[in-house]
C-alpha cells in the first residue's frame, strides 16, 4: 500500500529523532505509524494544551520501544515542539528510548518493560467507570510483547469486568527481536485466543488508513465486553531495507549515511 | 494483625471514596462488609499478581488509593518488576499489605516464607517499608496511610500477637519509637521481633543488665537520627529481625552508621535469618529457633558485645 504525504511526514519526524539520538527502534515504530495516526487524527479525545484534562481518552503505548512513533504524533499534535524530536535520547531530553509519564506531555504510562500496558489500562478503564466518566482507554501492544503472561492475566480481568470502554490493539508485524514470531513463540491462532479471552475481536490492515478509520468507528464492538483489534502490519514499513528484517528492530551507532538512506525512502 | 489491617481498609473506605481494595484469591469472607456496603470498590481478582499490581497502578493514576492484599512472597517475588515499574517509577500511592512476613507460614515451606521481602522492597526508590509490632500499631499505621503520596509495603506478622505498643507513642511513618530506654545496650528491632526483644530485655534486667529497645516500624525511610541518638550512648547494640541478615534492618543500621557515625559500627551485632532457605517446617516459633532467633541468642549476642 502506497503511503500518502501524512504518513511520510510522520515517518520523517521519526527519522529526525533517530538522527538526533543516533539510534532507535525503527522497525517497531514504523509498523505502528498509521495506527497512531488514525487514533490521534480521528478517534482519541485530547487537548494538547491540557494533556491531563479529565475527560480525555487514555492511550497507553504498551510496546514502549515504539515510542518514536508516539513522539512523532504527539509533536505533530502540539504536545511539545517538533524541534524537540532531535533531542531524542540525549542526556537531559524528555524523550528517552522508552516513554515516561510525567516527563513527556501526553504519555500516560512509563513503559518499556513489556506486558505492563494492559494491566494498567484495565485499572484506568475501571477508574473511568467508577468515576462515571465517558473517557475510553486504548492500549497498543506489540506481538512479541504478548508472550508475557501478564497480558493474559489482564485480558481475563478485562472480560470479567465487561470493560466495553477498553480497546486493546496489537501491532502484529510478525517479527520480534530474534526473528519471526511464528518461530520464536507462535501466537496463532491469535484471533481465537483473544476471542476465547472474552474480547470481541476484529482484524485490520494496520497500514490502511481508511480501514483503520472504519474499524475504530465501530467501537465499542460490544456494550458488555472489551474490544480487540489485531492490526496486521509490516515491521519497518516504508523502508525496503528494513521491512521484515529483524536487523532493523533496533539500531544504534547510526551514521549520516544510514540516516540519509532512510530519508531517501520517503 | 491481618484482621486489623483489613478492618482498617474497610474503615478507610467508609471515610474516603478514593480507597479501593484489591485482593488476589484470598480466603472466603475477606472484607465481606466492604464487598456488601461498597462493592464497586472491592476487587477480588484471582491468582494474577502481575496484573493486580498494574491494575492498582492504573487506578492510582486516576486518583484512587488501592490497598492490595495477598501473601507476602507473591506480592514481592512474583511481581517485582510490576512493583518497581508500575508503582515505584510512577511513584503512586498504592499500599501493599503483605501477609506472613518472615516465618509465619512455616508449615508451608520456603515458597511461602517471605525472608528477603524487606531487602528487595527497600531497594526500590520511592517505596516505604513498614513492619508494625502488633495489631494496635497496625491500626495506627493503617489509619495514617491516606495522605502518604508514595507506595507503601506493609509487612504483617502472625495473628494474635501480644500488644506491646502504646498509644502515647503514636505512629509517624519514618519515625523510630523508643519502646524502652537502656543504659548498657539497645536492641534495634522491627515487626514482631520488638516483642521478642522486650522479653529478652526483661530477662537481662534480672541479671542486672539494662537494655532498651528502639522499634523501627519503618525500615524505609530509615530514621537515621532517631536510631543514632538511641544507640550512641550505650556500649552494645543488637539488631533483631525476622528477615534474612542481608539487606534488611541490620543492613540499614550498618549503612546508616557507616555513613554518619562509623565510630558506632564496632558495637553493633546483627541477629536475623541466615543466608539460606528454610529446610524445616513446624511452627513459626520452631523455625525461629532453627534460625537462631531466640531470647537465648539475643542474650548471647548482647552479652558478647558487652564483653560479658
Amino acid at each position: 500500500m502506497q503511503m500518502d504525504d501524512r504518513s511520510k511526514l510522520l515517518r520523517r519526524y521519526v527519522i529526525d529523532a533517530m538522527r538526533g539520538g543516533g539510534r532507535g527502534h525503527l522497525g517497531s515504530s514504523m509498523s505502528m505509524i498509521e495506527i497512531l495516526r488514525v487514533l490521534y487524527d480521528s478517534v482519541l479525545k485530547f487537548d494538547p494544551t491540557n494533556p491531563k484534562s479529565l475527560d480525555r481518552d487514555r492511550f497507553v503505548l504498551s510496546k514502549g520501544h515504539g515510542c518514536l512513533a508516539l513522539y512523532a504524533i504527539l509533536a505533530d499534535k502540539g504536545f511539545f515542539p517538533i524541534s524537540e524530536l532531535e533531542s531524542f535520547c540525549r542526556p537531559t531530553s524528555r524523550l528517552g528510548g522508552h516513554p515516561e509519564r510525567g516527563k513527556v506531555p501526553g504519555v500516560e504510562a512509563s513503559t518499556g518493560a513489556l506486558g505492563h500496558g494492559l494491566p494498567i489500562a484495565v485499572g484506568l478503564a475501571l477508574a473511568m467507570r467508577l468515576q462515571k466518566r465517558n473517557s475510553r482507554v486504548f492500549v497498543l501492544t506489540g506481538d512479541g510483547e504478548i508472550n508475557e503472561g501478564s497480558n493474559w492475566e489482564a485480558g481475563m480481568a478485562a472480560a470479567k469486568h465487561k470493560l466495553s470502554n477498553l480497546t486493546v490493539m496489537m501491532d502484529y508485524n510478525k517479527l520480534q527481536s530474534y526473528g519471526k514470531t511464528s518461530e520464536v513463540l507462535d501466537l496463532e491462532p491469535l484471533v481465537d485466543k483473544w476471542k476465547s479471552f472474552g474480547f470481541v475481536t476484529h482484524e485490520v490492515d494496520g497500514h490502511d488508513v481508511s480501514a483503520l478509520e472504519a474499524i475504530f468507528k465501530k467501537l465499542p464492538f460490544s456494550d458488555s465486553a472489551p474490544s480487540a483489534i489485531i492490526c496486521h502490519t509490516i515491521k519497518g514499513k516504508g523502508f525496503p531495507f528494513a521491512e521484515g528484517n529483524p536487523e532493523w528492530h533496533h539500531k544504534s551507532g547510526m551514521t549520516e549515511s544510514d540516516i540519509q538512506q532512510m530519508y531517501d525512502c520517503l | 494483625m491481618r484482621k486489623t489491617a483489613l478492618d482498617c481498609v474497610y474503615k478507610l473506605g467508609k471515610i474516603d471514596e478514593r480507597v479501593v481494595f484489591v485482593g488476589s484469591d484470598l480466603g472466603p469472607g475477606v472484607l465481606d462488609k466492604m464487598k456488601t456496603e461498597f462493592p464497586q470498590r472491592f476487587f477480588m481478582e484471582g491468582v494474577s499478581e502481575q496484573y493486580i499490581v498494574g491494575m492498582a497502578a492504573g487506578l492510582a493514576m486516576e486518583g484512587f488509593i488501592p490497598y492490595v492484599n495477598t501473601i507476602a512472597t507473591f506480592l514481592t517475588r512474583r511481581c517485582y518488576e510490576q512493583v518497581a515499574v508500575d508503582l515505584c517509577i510512577h511513584d503512586l500511592p498504592v499500599r501493599l499489605i503483605a501477609n506472613g512476613g518472615g516465618g509465619v507460614y512455616a508449615p508451608l515451606g520456603p515458597t511461602h516464607l517471605a525472608i528477603e521481602d524487606i531487602a528487595i522492597m527497600r531497594a526500590l526508590p520511592n517505596m516505604a517499608v513498614v513492619a508494625p509490632c502488633d495489631a494496635d500499631e497496625m491500626n495506627r499505621l493503617m489509619m495514617s496511610t491516606l495522605e502518604w503520596p508514595h507506595p507503601i509495603y506493609i509487612r504483617l506478622g502472625k495473628g494474635g500477637d501480644k500488644i506491646v505498643s502504646e498509644d502515647k507513642n503514636g505512629f509517624e511513618l519514618g519515625k523510630a519509637i523508643i519502646m524502652r530506654s537502656g543504659t548498657d545496650g539497645m536492641f534495634v528491632t522491627t515487626g514482631v521481633m520488638t516483642q521478642l526483644a522486650l522479653e529478652t530485655a526483661d530477662l537481662l534486667k534480672k541479671d542486672g543488665v539494662n537494655v532498651g529497645i528502639v522499634h523501627m516500624h519503618t525500615i524505609k525511610p530509615f530514621d537515621s537520627s532517631g536510631v543514632i541518638s538511641a544507640i550512641e550512648n550505650v556500649k552494645a547494640v543488637v539488631s533483631v529481625e525476622e528477615h534474612i541478615v542481608n539487606g534488611g534492618l541490620g543492613s540499614a543500621l550498618l549503612e546508616t552508621c557507616s555513613e554518619l557515625r562509623p565510630d558506632l559500627l564496632s558495637k553493633i551485632a546483627r541477629v536475623g535469618i541466615p543466608d539460606k532457605f528454610a529446610t524445616e517446617y513446624g511452627s513459626q516459633n520452631s523455625l525461629l529457633k532453627h534460625w537462631g532467633i531466640t531470647s537465648d541468642t539475643l542474650v548471647g549476642a548482647m552479652m558478647k558485645k558487652l564483653g560479658g
